[in-house]
C-alpha cells in the first residue's frame, strides 16, 4: 500500500464535476500529512474531455477506465472498475463526493475490499495513520467525530461545498489506462435513461445560492416570485416539507430531514417558520436570510439576517435590488 | 415471491439529540424510537407488491438491533407484513454499518429472498451504507434512492426510477436485488386496528450469532468494525440574527448591501 | 393498576396520533372556520377500524376495549374536537347499546355497517323539557301490531345532520317515570322521521347538532333494543361510556392547549427574554400540565373499570367533571399565555377555547356530574 490519496471523479454527461475539484483540495491536505500524492480515478465511457480536465489539477496521476459498459453509472460496473484501479494504485485513502453516485459506490466498494468507510464528512483529516472525520449525524442535529480503526484501506465521502475547489495548474498529470474486463451481462441493474428534473437549474445540493419557500407561499403559482429572484441570482429553488406536502413544489426541491441536505453559501428562507426538520437540512449554510411575517418564527434564531414582513412584499423588492447589482 | 424488508428504529424526527455529559455518547434515556421514515416506504412498497401479485408472496421484515427494535417489527406486522425476524446478540453491540451489513447478508442468505427492500438511509447515522454492503456480500445488484418501482409481469425484473442530483435515472433491475426507497415512492399506510390485533398474535423469530454460519464474535460488533465514533460535538451557535428595520423597500436594500459588503456572498 | 401501555395499546395510540397529526391537523382550523363536517376523515378513520373500536371482530369491528378507545380519542381530540366528538358518539353512544343490549337481529343488521361507517351513528335522549332531567322525556312510542308509532321532538343530537342510524330514547309507558322509557334503533330514511334544524354553535363547528322530528313515524318492533322499560338503564349505562369519552375529549383539548402554550412560551420574547423564563408563565404551564396528568389518569381508570365490567358511574362522572373543568382552565390560560395573539383565529388556542366550553355542558353538565357523584356517597 502506498501513502497516496485516490479521488474518485464523478463524471456526468462527460464533464468533470465541481465536487471533484473540492475532493482534490481535501486530498491535497491529507497527502501532505501522509507523504503521498493525490491521484484521480476517472471511470466512464466517452470521458476524454473529463480526463483532460482532470489532468490539469495539481495531482500526480489520472487512472482511467474507459469502457462503453460504463457509459451510464451502474453500481456493479463502477465497483469492478474502481476495484481494478485500487488494486493497481494501492492508495491509502479513497475519497468520494457525498452524492447519489459517491455514496452508492463507496459502500459497495468498501464492503468488497473490507475498507473503513466514513460517509458524508464535513471535515477529513489524518492522525496517526487513522482517518479522522467530522460528520453530521441524526440529520444534522449533532456532529460525530469518527476515526478509522483498521490497518488497511480507508474511504470517505465528503459533502459538497465544504472544501474550496482546487485550482488547476502545473504540469499535466500522468495518464494511466487501467485494464479491466467488464461485461454488461454481469451487471444486474442498468440505467436505460436519465431524465433531468431541474429545468436548467442546479440541484439544491449543488447550488451556491438557494431561495426557499414554505407553505405560506400558498400555491404552486406563487413559487414564481421565488423563481424570479432565483433567476437573478443564478440560484436554485428549495422548499420546506410543508410546501412539498401541499403540492406547491416537487420533492426534488425539498430541503430537510426527509428531503435534501444543502450547504450553500447563501440560503434565503421565505415564509419558512423553521421547524427542526427543515433546519437540519440547511443550517450549515454559510449565510442564512429569513423573511417571515411572524417575528417569533424559530427560523430567525438560526438566521444571520432577518426581515419581519410579508414575503409577497419583500421578495419582489429584493429581486429588483439584486437586479441593480447584477446589471450595474 | 419472497420479499424481505430491512427496517431499523431511530429517534423520532422531533427528538432533540442530547449528548451524554462527557460528550462521547448520545443520551437515549427518554428518547422515543420509531421506524426509520425511509423504511416505511420500503414496507409499503413490499405490501403493495404483495397485494398486486396475489399469489403466495410473503413480506418478511428484518431488523438488527437491541430489544427496542421489536416495537418497530410489530408496527411493520400491524401494517401487514407476514412475519418478522429480530437479529440480535450481545456480540453485535457497537458494530458499524459495514459490520452489521455482513450479519444481515448472512441472515438474508439463510432465509432466501427474491427482493430486498430498505430505506435509502437511517435518519440516525445517515450513512447509506448498509443496504449497498448487503448487496455486495450477496453478489446481487443494488439500486438506491428509488422514487418509483414497477415489477415485471414474470416477476423476475424491476424498473426503478432513482433520484440523482438534478434528475432521475431509469434503471432496469434483474432479481434478486436490493432496492432502497426514497420519499415520494408511495404513501405508507397506517397500521390498522385489525392489523394491530393480528400482529399481536404473530411470533417474532430471533436470530443470534450462533445461528449464523461462518461468523465469529471477532467479525461482528465493535470487534469486527473498522470505524469508531470517538465523540460528538454540538453545532456551533450562529451569532444572533440581525433584523433589518424600516419599510420593505428599505429592508430589501439594506439586506442586499449587507450580503454584498459584510458577508460578501454575492 | 397497570401504568404502562401494552404493545397493542401503544400501537393504537401511535396510529391515532400519526393519523391525527398528518390527516386531521392540517384541515382542522379550516373545517372549524367553514363549519364543514369532516366526512372524508370519518371515512378514513373507519378504514383503519376507528369507527368500530368496540364492535366485536365477528361483526367486522376491531374488538378492542374502552381503554384503547380512550387512547385513540385523546389523540383525535387533541387536533380536532369536532372530529373527536363524531368518533366518540359513534363508538360509545351509537354502537355500544346495540353491542350490550341489542338482539342478534340488531347486531347482525347494524354492527357491520356501523363498523365500516357505512352507517354513521348518533344518539338522541334530550328534549325541550328533558335536559338534565332526562327521565322526564315525553317523546312517545305507542305499540301498534309489530310496529311502534312515534311522535315528538328530540334536541341536541350530535352528528344529527349526517348520521344514518339513531339510538333514540322514547316513552312507551306514561304511567311510569324512568321505567317507562325504551330504546330504539331508528334509520334515517324511516317514513315520518326527519332531521330538523341545525344549531349554530360557539364551538365544535365541524360537527352538526340538530333536532329530530317524529310525526306518526312507524318503527318496526324489532328495532326495540332489549325490552320495553329498560331504556333508561340503557341510557345511563351508555352515558357512563359517553362521559368517559367527553372526559377524554377534554384531556385532548387540554393537551393541545398545553402544547401550544409551551411552544409559544419558548418562542415569544418580551423584555428581552423568552416569556417561558417568567415565573408567571412557568406556573401556568405547571398547573396546566399537572391537571392534565390527573385528568388523564382519571379517564384511564374509568375506562379500565368499564372494560372490567365493574360499576363505574361515579368514576366516569368524576373523570368527566374534573377533566372538563381542567380543560376550560387550560384553554383560558392558553389564551392568556398567548396574550392578544390568543384572541385571534391565526392561533389554534382560540378554537380550543371555544371547543373546550362544551365539555362542561354535554353528556350531563358539571352540576349533573356533581349530583351523580354526591349521590353515590349520600345515598349509598
Amino acid at each position: 500500500m502506498t501513502n497516496d490519496i485516490l479521488v474518485f471523479a464523478e463524471i456526468r454527461d462527460g464533464s468533470f464535476k465541481k465536487i471533484n475539484a473540492e475532493l482534490i483540495s481535501a486530498g491535497l491536505n491529507l497527502a501532505e500529512k501522509s507523504g503521498g500524492a493525490v491521484n484521480v480515478a476517472a471511470l466512464g465511457g466517452d470521458i476524454d474531455a473529463a480526463i483532460e480536465d482532470a489532468r490539469k489539477y495539481p495531482i500526480q496521476k489520472v487512472y482511467a477506465v474507459k469502457n462503453a459498459v460504463l457509459a451510464n453509472y451502474s453500481t456493479q460496473g463502477f465497483a469492478d472498475a474502481l476495484e481494478a484501479v485500487v488494486k493497481q494504485a494501492e492508495p491509502a485513502i479513497v475519497l468520494f463526493g457525498a452524492t447519489a453516485m459517491g455514496k452508492d459506490l463507496s459502500a459497495r466498494v468498501a464492503a468488497r475490499l473490507g475498507a473503513a468507510l466514513l460517509t458524508d464528512c464535513t471535515e477529513v483529516d489524518l492522525e496517526d495513520g487513522s482517518l479522522k472525520v467530522k460528520r453530521p449525524v441524526f440529520s444534522g442535529k449533532v456532529y460525530a467525530n469518527v476515526v478509522s480503526t483498521n490497518d488497511g484501506i480507508k474511504m470517505a465521502s465528503v459533502r459538497p461545498n465544504i472544501y474550496p475547489a482546487s485550482d488547476q495548474g502545473g504540469d499535466p498529470a500522468e495518464l494511466v489506462d487501467v485494464a479491466c474486463d467488464l461485461s454488461a451481462d454481469n451487471i444486474g441493474a442498468m440505467v436505460t435513461a436519465i431524465e433531468s428534473t431541474a429545468a436548467g437549474r442546479k440541484d439544491v445540493t449543488e447550488a451556491e445560492i438557494i431561495v426557499a419557500g414554505g407553505r405560506s407561499l400558498k400555491s404552486e403559482e406563487n413559487f414564481k416570485i421565488l423563481e424570479e429572484l432565483a433567476d437573478v441570482l443564478g440560484a436554485s429553488v428549495g422548499a420546506s416539507r410543508a410546501a412539498v406536502d401541499a403540492g406547491y413544489a416537487p420533492h426534488s426541491q425539498q430541503v430537510g430531514q426527509t428531503g435534501k441536505v444543502v450547504n450553500p453559501k447563501l440560503y434565503i428562507a421565505c415564509g419558512i417558520s423553521g421547524a427542526i426538520q427543515h433546519l437540519v437540512g440547511m443550517r450549515t449554510s454559510k449565510v442564512i436570510v429569513a423573511i417571515n411575517k411572524d417575528a417569533n418564527a424559530p427560523i430567525f434564531q438560526h438566521a444571520d439576517y432577518g426581515i419581519e414582513g410579508d414575503l409577497f412584499d419583500v421578495v419582489p423588492l429584493l429581486t429588483e435590488e439584486f437586479k441593480k447589482i447584477v446589471e450595474g | 415471491m419472497k420479499i424481505g424488508v430491512l427496517v431499523k428504529n431511530v429517534p423520532d424526527t422531533e427528538t432533540k439529540i442530547k449528548l451524554t455529559s462527557d460528550g462521547t455518547g448520545i443520551e437515549t434515556q427518554g428518547v422515543k424510537f420509531v421506524m426509520n421514515p425511509f423504511d416505511e416506504y420500503a414496507v409499503e412498497a413490499a405490501l403493495q407488491f404483495k397485494e398486486k401479485i396475489k399469489d403466495d408472496a410473503t413480506v418478511t421484515v428484518v431488523s438488527l438491533g437491541p430489544d427496542r427494535v421489536v416495537e418497530t417489527l410489530r408496527t411493520a406486522l400491524a401494517m401487514g407484513a407476514d412475519d418478522a425476524v429480530h437479529v440480535w446478540d450481545d456480540a453485535f453491540e457497537g458494530g458499524d454499518m459495514l459490520t452489521n451489513a455482513r450479519i444481515l447478508a448472512k441472515v438474508i442468505e439463510k432465509i432466501g429472498f427474491d427482493l430486498i427492500l430498505g430505506g435509502k438511509q437511517g435518519i440516525d447515522y445517515d450513512a447509506m451504507q448498509t443496504c449497498a454492503a448487503v448487496a455486495e456480500h450477496l453478489g446481487i445488484p443494488q439500486v438506491q434512492i428509488v422514487i418509483a418501482l414497477e415489477l415485471s409481469e414474470d416477476k423476475t425484473a424491476l424498473v426503478a426510477r432513482r433520484r440523482i442530483e438534478g434528475g432521475d435515472e431509469v434503471v432496469d433491475i434483474k432479481l434478486p436485488a436490493v432496492v432502497t426507497c426514497e420519499k415520494g415512492l408511495n404513501e405508507p399506510r397506517y397500521a390498522s386496528l385489525p392489523g394491530i390485533m393480528k400482529a399481536k398474535k404473530k411470533e417474532i423469530k430471533k436470530i443470534g450469532l450462533a445461528d449464523l454460519d461462518g461468523l465469529t464474535a471477532d467479525d461482528v460488533g465493535s470487534m469486527g468494525s473498522t470505524t469508531k465514533i470517538v465523540g460528538y460535538e454540538s453545532l456551533a451557535q450562529r451569532p444572533s440574527c440581525r433584523m433589518l428595520e424600516g419599510e420593505p423597500a428599505q429592508q430589501a436594500a439594506d439586506l442586499v448591501r449587507a450580503l454584498r459588503e459584510e458577508s460578501k456572498v454575492i | 393498576m397497570k401504568l404502562g401501555l401494552s404493545d397493542e395499546e401503544r400501537m393504537v395510540q401511535e396510529t391515532a396520533r400519526e393519523f391525527a397529526d398528518s390527516e386531521i391537523a392540517p384541515v382542522a382550523a379550516n373545517n372549524d372556520a367553514e363549519g364543514r363536517f369532516p366526512a372524508d376523515i370519518v371515512k378514513k378513520l373507519a378504514e383503519l377500524g376507528f369507527m368500530g373500536m368496540l364492535i366485536p371482530e365477528k361483526y367486522g369491528g376491531a374488538g378492542l376495549g374502552n381503554f384503547c378507545l380512550v387512547l385513540a380519542l385523546e389523540e383525535i381530540n387533541r387536533v380536532c374536537a369536532s372530529t373527536g366528538v363524531t368518533m366518540s358518539v359513534h363508538n360509545s353512544l351509537a354502537t355500544s347499546p346495540i353491542i350490550k343490549f341489542g338482539s342478534d337481529y340488531l347486531k347482525e343488521t347494524y354492527l357491520p355497517k356501523l363498523a365500516t361507517s357505512e352507517m354513521l351513528g348518533a344518539y338522541a335522549l334530550s328534549e325541550a323539557e328533558a335536559g338534565s332531567d332526562a327521565a322526564s322525556l315525553k317523546c312517545r312510542a305507542v305499540k301498534d301490531g309489530d310496529e311502534y308509532v312515534v311522535n315528538g321532538t328530540k334536541l341536541w343530537v350530535t352528528t344529527g345532520a349526517h348520521a344514518d342510524l339513531f339510538i333514540v330514547m322514547l316513552r312507551t309507558d306514561t304511567e311510569k317515570r324512568s321505567k317507562g322509557i325504551s330504546a330504539f334503533v331508528v334509520e334515517r330514511d324511516t317514513p315520518g322521521f326527519k332531521v330538523g334544524k341545525k344549531e349554530n354553535k360557539l364551538g365544535l363547528r365541524g360537527s352538526s347538532t340538530t333536532e329530530l322530528i317524529f310525526e306518526d313515524c312507524r318503527l318496526p318492533a324489532k328495532n326495540l333494543i332489549g325490552e320495553e322499560g329498560i331504556g333508561f338503564v340503557i341510557a345511563m349505562a351508555t352515558l357512563d361510556g359517553g362521559r368517559i369519552g367527553i372526559g377524554t375529549q377534554a384531556v385532548g383539548i387540554a393537551q393541545a392547549c398545553l402544547d401550544a402554550s409551551v411552544a409559544y412560551a419558548k418562542e415569544r420574547e418580551q423584555f428581552g427574554r423568552k416569556i417561558g423564563e417568567f415565573q408567571a408563565i412557568q406556573w401556568k404551564i405547571a398547573d396546566m400540565a399537572t391537571a392534565i396528568e390527573a385528568s388523564r389518569l382519571m379517564v384511564y381508570r374509568a375506562a379500565r373499570m368499564r372494560d372490567m365490567d365493574v360499576p363505574h358511574t361515579k368514576e366516569a362522572a368524576m373523570a368527566k367533571l374534573f377533566a372538563s373543568e381542567a380543560a376550560n382552565r387550560a384553554a383560558r390560560e392558553a389564551v392568556q399565555i398567548h396574550g392578544g395573539a390568543g384572541y385571534l383565529k391565526d392561533f389554534p388556542v382560540e378554537r380550543y377555547f371555544r371547543d373546550a366550553r362544551i365539555t362542561e355542558l354535554y353528556e350531563g353538565t358539571s352540576e349533573v356530574q356533581r349530583i351523580v357523584i354526591s349521590r353515590s356517597y349520600l345515598q349509598a
